[in-house]
């Protein structure tokens, strides 16, 4: 059973309404640069007046597409990202004007080489790790030289008022996304798991940064009261935090069959959760270094060690107050396959939870599998 | 009262009736293809055996793939907790269930008979049931033969992970003249290499209990053995361990 609002928008709908803006943007004379990832230093592209747009690839779509030219072994968020762009079937990328994306995983990284050939394609050398001697000074010249790459490619001069103001922004836009999340900290959750994910994966194709703050705050003072009203006091069902992989593409497969199955989906630990919101950029230093600063925090799996993810994920179990926690797993993520060991052992030992990691790709053939897999976890939780 | 465990495999559908204290009836229908079918069948069979699934008197949980075939059933639970709680039962005790079935093969914990922790096979049929079916049938000989004549045999080295490839790698063994003894063992070993390394992703207890239809082999069972270093027990009922936690299930949730 999922909690819907009743004027509920599904992922496809707002992404399909967002191409009709984004044209308009454009013929405008507005300049669009596509991302893919929560390392992209986004103030960066405000403050060059363009508009940043998420092209993650989220569909099992265009993987066949991709297969022409990548491994069928390999991510398929990577393949279903380059699957769009090659067979030119994503307005974003169409309407993009450049892309800026990072050294992360090998798998992506090697994939915006190929993109390159199709439109130019900016990759900012993210270190490996947050403590070598010079992670942060690289990481500092790769935001200097990235202000540099767009105020060629978007003809346009970026000041420090822009960006700093652009901070400001994006500093906002934050708060109000971590109220929206910290509502699953109630109990029982108002709010399912599942529009809560929808919700901020359509709002990368709003382009005005005040408008989804809006949309934000309005929906969390709803849900707010809507606790109030309704669910203070009553029963919980189980509850589950998400972590690893990016979850966008198995939204359906694996979020939404969760809450079917009985259990509320309360808290994401991955990059499209309030990890990455938590911690602002400071608005008092030299702006570059603060969002060098910022943006290497960050701790995903490609980071090598990574001990602030198992930081972050202890803090939420408690905070959430989470009965079980489910890992997604994409298909040759080497990084979050090789760490959910650490989760594992973390979760199971230190917290004595009960922990699942869920292997899976965006194509429907393991249905069935994970379904039972989950329903047999929740009676375990129960 | 009587509680009705059904586990609809994907190969075979166990049945058992539990009257609170002793098994009463015990039977297995092939699946075929539509567990909905096979859901009829069992409903008829039970009531040709004088149980009614649709009196208040009779208390049914439906587990196994075929599950949500089972319309008449009061509840349905997955294999995990219904292989670990009639796993359990048998084996009388905690310890780590095996099952190699079908299609799936799973990893189950039991801690105070309850399964606390499980793990499945990948999206694949190697080290499963169906690995052994597939190439029985390309040696042209039934499972059992299968077994007999791996018994026999110095088993080849099988290293393809996926069934599809391990198929050509066993015709070119054949192509090359290897003996049937050698390469069937080398198909038991391969699927024995396969479910000790996942049995290996759980804690090692102090007992392991083979279930499912390859429990019924003892040959199976004794490589498995020797692959975990310990002792893998079975027993007769194996094959109805999914059914008979489902029934017991039912007479602890249902009464």
């Amino acid at each position: 059973m999922l909690k819907l609002p009743e004027n509920f928008q599904d992922y496809s709908e707002a992404r399909q309404q967002g191409f009709i803006k984004l044209k308009e943007l454009k013929e405008r004379g507005k300049k669009v640069v596509g991302i893919f990832c929560t390392y992209t230093p986004t103030e960066m592209v405000l403050a060059a007046g363009a508009v940043p747009v998420g092209l993650c690839g989220m569909s099992d779509e265009p993987i066949p597409a991709a297969e022409k030219f990548l491994p069928k072994n390999l991510c398929p968020l990577i393949k279903s990202s380059y699957g769009f762009a090659v067979s030119d079937t994503c307005p974003y990328f169409y309407f993009s004007d450049m892309i800026l994306a990072e050294t992360t995983c090998d798998g992506k990284k090697k994939m915006y080489e190929m993109m390159n050939e199709l439109k130019y394609t900016h990759v900012m050398q993210l270190p490996p790790g947050r403590s070598g001697s010079t992670a942060l000074h690289s990481w500092y010249d790769e935001m200097l030289r990235l202000k540099e790459v767009l105020e060629q490619q978007l003809e346009t001069v970026i000041t420090e008022d822009d960006l700093r103001n652009a901070i400001r922004l994006k500093n906002r836009e934050r708060k109000a996304t971590l109220d929206f999340f910290e509502i699953g900290r109630l109990k029982p959750s108002p709010v399912s798991g599942y529009e809560i994910s929808t919700i901020m994966d359509s709002n990368s194709f709003i382009f005005d940064t005040e408008e989804k703050i809006a949309i934000l705050e309005e929906r969390t003072a709803q849900l707010k009261k809507d606790y109030q009203e309704n669910f203070a006091g009553k029963p919980s069902r189980p509850r589950i935090l998400i972590t690893g992989c990016p979850s966008g593409g198995v939204r359906d497969k694996i979020i939404r069959q969760i809450e079917e199955l009985g259990a509320d989906m309360v808290a994401f630990e991955n990059c499209s959760g309030p990890r990455a919101q938590k911690d602002l950029v400071a608005e008092d230093k030299d702006p570059y270094l603060a969002l060098a600063e910022k943006y290497l925090r960050i701790n995903c799996s490609v980071m090598s060690p990574n001990p602030e993810r198992i930081e972050a994920l202890g803090e939420m179990l408690d905070e959430y107050s989470v009965d079980g926690v489910i890992e997604i797993i994409l298909q040759a993520c080497h990084t979050f396959a090789i760490e959910s060991y650490r989760v594992r052992k973390f979760v199971t030992e230190e917290k004595g939870l009960p922990y699942m990691a869920l292997e899976t790709d965006y194509s429907q053939t393991d249905t069935g599998q994970i379904n039972t897999r989950i329903s047999a976890f929740l009676e375990i939780i129960d | 009262m009587n509680f009705i465990g059904i586990d609809i495999g994907s190969t075979a559908a166990k049945t058992i009736v539990f009257d609170g204290t002793r098994i009463i009836s015990s039977f297995i229908l092939p699946t075929g293809w539509s567990s909905k079918e096979t859901a009829g069948q069992i409903r008829t069979h039970l009531r040709t055996a004088g149980f009614d699934v649709d009196s208040d008197d009779t208390r049914t949980i439906a587990t196994g793939y075929g599950r949500i075939s089972v319309e008449y059933a009061d509840k349905i639970l997955t294999e995990i907790s219904c292989h670990g709680k009639g796993g359990s039962a048998l084996l009388a005790g905690d310890g780590v269930i095996i099952d190699v079935g079908g299609q799936d093969t799973k990893i189950i914990t039991v801690e105070n008979g309850v399964a606390v922790r499980f793990l499945m096979n990948d999206k694949c049929s190697a080290g499963t049931g169906k690995f052994i079916e597939i190439m029985a049938n390309r040696m042209g000989v039934d499972i059992n033969e299968l077994f007999a004549l791996a018994q026999k045999g110095n088993p080849i080295t099988i290293s393809s992970m996926c069934t599809v490839f391990a198929e050509s790698e066993v015709i070119s063994q054949i192509g090359a003249g290897k003996s049937r003894e050698d390469i069937t063992a080398g198909i038991v070993e391969s699927v024995v290499s396969r479910v000790a390394l996942l049995a290996s992703r759980h804690e090692k207890p102090d007992k392991y209990f083979l279930t499912g239809g390859l429990s019924l082999n003892p040959y199976f069972a004794k490589r498995l053995s020797q692959k975990l270093g310990q002792a893998v027990y079975t027993c007769e009922m194996g094959q109805y361990a999914g059914a008979l936690g489902a029934a017991l299930l039912a007479a602890e949730k249902l009464q």
